[in-house]
């Protein structure tokens, strides 16, 4: 087999901060210990009036204040400057500044700053300051059209934002491949550090479609869930029978990746180390995966090889499976990849508790898998009362469960047939 | 202070988030009140907006401080 991978080269890339907000709420721990506790984060859609829509359940971000898990976004951000970013940079801008203040990293002087970089997408980007700006335009009042549209709805000024913020002159990129955005980033972000370009990366995205054009427009793609409409808690339900569509989350997920020496230098706490990262492409149909999901098995076998590693040595998955007819053939990939070892695998997914936060999924997931990693437990796959098929592979129902985990793999897949895979170990 | 200062005085404070103590009339938007160059355009437009005036590009470029708003909007009122 081919060495090509992250582990080969010189420099390791590790995990030394991390941000999260999603609908469980603010904050890394929170979301964990009612990840864990098998909570979700769902309700029916309260940011604008849904009840022409098909689809009415959402996982919105709570409001509230801050000491309570909530946001408030005048803790975080100047109301000055509100005004001049969506929503999704705002999700974005907070979940950085936890991820930034968790890692420790305060690069004092210039040349520090030149080595730290920012890599945060997002699948859609302001999609709410777009559709207010059109109407705008619509009303014939193009000219009152507010200067900070443009950069309030381009998906990399989240990047640009943190890079501002704190000074960090390094790289500043941005991912957008649709649901595939959060580990793209964490990974290609990964390589920046690892080829040189950086020492330090914030990573991750950010994303917030609930929002009438976000729900329309998938609602139109025959993508969301429309059963469960009184029953917000039980619409996600990945792998389960009954299932019938994602739920739309917001929020966003950072980490801050740091190559291994330099951790190691600066005393930081080190979370988990990116062993390994593959990508492929379906080459197939713009929204639905091919059969057998082969793009995932080879994302997720690029992934392997780049680490070095054989399905015998990982031992949680955390799924893409966002409660659509595609879960199975995900499942298909999986069982197919992993063979004999399927037996001993945990995989679950956690968009039953979170609903699918498009780019920002891929980072929140990859923090929910290293945390499992560092407390040795499965989060648990909500709503799974009747799996449409058997396996071999422990999806974790309803309950999470205490497994020894120190390499997992975390998986993205994006419309437009685009298919990222993680793996992060225990240091 | 007339009413047309006191609104503009208002939108400043409200579109630059500062204290209202410091949107004195010569106070600068750029060099005192921190705005950069989009927040100047879109003061420009919030004047427009509530006062029902049109402010052409040559001429809002020259509106850099307070007082220069207040007295422009005063003139475009009494013509």
């Amino acid at each position: 087999m081919q060495s090509t991978g992250l582990t080969s080269g010189q420099r390791r890339v590790v995990v030394t901060g991390m941000g999260i907000v999603s609908p469980l709420g603010l904050g890394v721990e929170r979301n964990w210990s009612r990840l864990v506790a098998g909570e979700n984060g769902f309700g029916r859609i309260s940011s604008f009036d849904a009840s022409d829509l098909p689809a009415q359940v959402a996982g919105e971000v709570p409001a509230g204040p801050t000491e309570s898990g909530g946001l408030t976004l005048s803790d975080w951000i100047p109301v000055k400057d509100q005004k001049k970013m969506d929503r999704f940079i705002h999700l974005g801008l907070v979940a950085a500044t936890e991820a930034v203040e968790d890692s420790g990293w305060k690069p004092e002087s210039e040349e520090d700053r030149c080595r730290t970089g920012v890599m945060i997408g997002a699948g859609i980007g302001g999609l709410q300051t777009i559709y207010e700006a059109s109407v705008t335009v619509k009303e014939g009042r193009a000219r009152r059209l507010s200067p900070f549209f443009i950069p309030s709805a381009l998906i990399n000024l989240v990047s640009g934002h943190v890079s501002i913020k704190y000074g960090f002159k390094g790289p500043n990129h941005s991912v957008v491949t649709a649901c595939a955005t959060g580990v793209h980033a964490i990974g290609d972000a990964a390589r920046m550090i690892m080829l040189g370009d950086a020492d330090v990366m914030v990573a991750g995205g950010a994303e917030a479609a609930v929002c009438p054009l976000g729900i329309a427009g998938f609602c139109s793609a025959k993508a969301l869930s429309t059963h469960f409409n009184d029953e917000p808690e039980k619409a996600s339900r990945p792998w389960d029978r009954d299932r019938d569509g994602f739920v739309m989350g917001e929020g966003a997920g950072i980490v801050v990746l740091e190559e291994y020496e330099h951790a190691k230098a600066r005393g930081a706490r080190i979370y988990a180390e990116v062993i390994g990262y593959g990508m492929s492409g379906d080459a197939h149909h713009i929204t639905a995966p091919a059969a057998g999901h082969e793009g995932a098995f080879r994302a997720m076998q690029n992934a392997m090889r780049s680490a070095g590693l054989t399905p015998a040595d990982i031992q949680y998955v955390n799924a893409h499976g966002t409660s659509t007819m595609a879960d199975d053939l995900e499942l298909d990939a999986v069982e197919r990849l992993f063979g004999d070892d399927a037996r001993n695998l945990a995989m679950s997914s956690t968009k039953s508790a979170t609903g699918h936060l498009l780019g920002a999924a891929g980072a929140v997931e990859a923090i929910y898998s290293i945390l499992a990693i560092r407390d040795n437990v499965a989060p648990p796959t909500l709503n799974l009362d009747n799996p449409s098929r058997e396996s071999v592979i422990d999806r974790i129902a309803h309950t999470a469960q205490e497994r020894k985990i120190d390499t997992i793999l975390s998986n993205s897949f994006g419309f437009g047939g685009t298919n990222a895979s993680v793996i992060l170990r225990g240091v | 202070m007339s009413e047309i200062a006191d609104k503009v005085k208002k939108i400043v404070v409200e579109h630059l988030g500062v204290d209202e103590s410091k949107v004195t009339p010569d106070a600068s938007f750029i060099d005192d009140l921190g705005a950069d160059s989009l927040d100047t355009v879109e003061l420009v437009m919030a004047f427009e907006e509530a006062f029902s005036v049109e402010i052409p590009e040559d001429a809002a470029e020259k509106i850099t401080t307070v007082k220069d708003a207040i007295d422009y909007i005063e003139k475009q009122k009494a013509a």
